[in-house]
């Protein structure tokens, strides 16, 4: 049969886990790192930086509704 | 296809950052300048005292990159979201998709954390507390992600023998049970003696607002952006299928 073949409406085509994963890996552990300097009230992070990146962000962690003093 | 999506990803959570930080500094600095206020003459907690960041670059340049930076991290992750979702839930448009993943995400990362521990100015919290505050606060956001994520999963598989609406109700239903059990068995904390109702109510408004404005901004962007990129590869793949069927035949 070499009839002319109706369109396929266009259908999302996932994309496959495999494709995903190492970005996931990747993307995960650097995402939470930076939100975990972000987000907490962290002493190791006030050592490492004497406090300033701690109070650097201090106005933005209390206004994204975090946890802070 | 993931790497297109997750530099748009990281476009869109800027984006979402630094239009939040806009609203956080008009809308919620000044009630941080009252709440610090109050702070300072009740005199009691943590004592900002000597700065060592000025209170002007905190409440600005600090403000930003906060924001900026929590907003990167957020797009990046958003994005891997929307990638193992895209296609999986039935044939919306990425807009959609981008649309529905950033409310949902918005209920379990950002409202329910915030319902059970909403955010305090200075001057509310007591010193002491910091540390178990901030353990029950991101226990609880733990929980309802990886609850969020279970029924996410779960839905992939219920939805062709239970219907979108009935798999919907049902999994939405099971996790406000595992959120509600959870923030009751949590501890709560109780520590704004004193402070006055009115700015804290008002300071939380603003907290939550920043909130809605981020995600919405993060949704919206992503989807435009998103939705540029997906067409041609779907029409690409519809046709891909359209002539191996017509090879078929
Ligand atoms: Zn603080």
């Amino acid at each position: 049969m070499t009839q002319a073949v109706a369109i396929p409406a266009p259908q999302p085509v996932s994309i496959p886990i495999r494709e995903i994963l190492p970005y996931a890996i990747l993307v995960s552990v650097l995402a939470l790192a930076a939100l975990y300097f972000v987000s907490t009230d962290n002493n190791a992070m006030t050592l490492m930086a004497e406090g300033y990146v701690h109070e650097f962000l201090h106005d933005g962690r209390h206004l994204m509704a975090f946890p802070c003093h | 296809m993931m790497r297109t999506l997750l530099v748009r990803g990281l476009l869109a959570g800027l984006l979402g950052g630094v239009v939040a930080a806009v609203f956080a500094y008009v809308v919620g600095q000044p009630l941080m300048d009252a709440a610090i206020e109050v702070e300072e003459a009740a005199a009691h907690g943590h004592d900002h005292g000597d700065p060592l960041v000025g209170r002007g670059v905190q409440s600005t340049f600090g403000l930003l990159v906060a924001h900026a930076a929590y907003g990167v991290a957020i797009g990046g992750l958003f994005s891997l979201l929307f990638a193992l979702a895209y296609g999986r839930f039935g044939a919306w448009s990425p807009r959609a998709y981008a649309a529905v993943l950033a409310t949902g995400a918005f209920l379990a990362v950002s409202l329910v954390p915030f319902l059970a521990y909403p955010a305090n100015p200075p001057g509310v919290g007591e010193a002491s507390s910091v540390n178990a505050r901030t353990a029950a606060y991101f226990g609880l956001l733990a929980i309802s992600v990886v609850a969020a994520g279970i029924a996410l999963y779960v839905a992939t598989r219920l939805t062709g023998r239970w219907g979108g609406f009935n798999t919907g109700i049902a999994l939405t239903a099971g996790y406000l049970a595992v959120v509600t059990v959870s923030g009751v068995l949590l501890p709560g904390f109780d520590e704004a003696d004193g402070f006055p109702a009115e700015l804290l109510w008002d300071f939380r408004v603003a907290a939550l607002g920043n909130l809605v404005v981020f995600w919405v901004v993060l949704g919206v962007a992503f989807g435009a952006l998103a939705q540029r990129s997906l067409p041609a590869h779907a029409s690409a793949s519809a046709q891909a299928t359209g002539l191996r069927q017509a090879g078929a035949s």
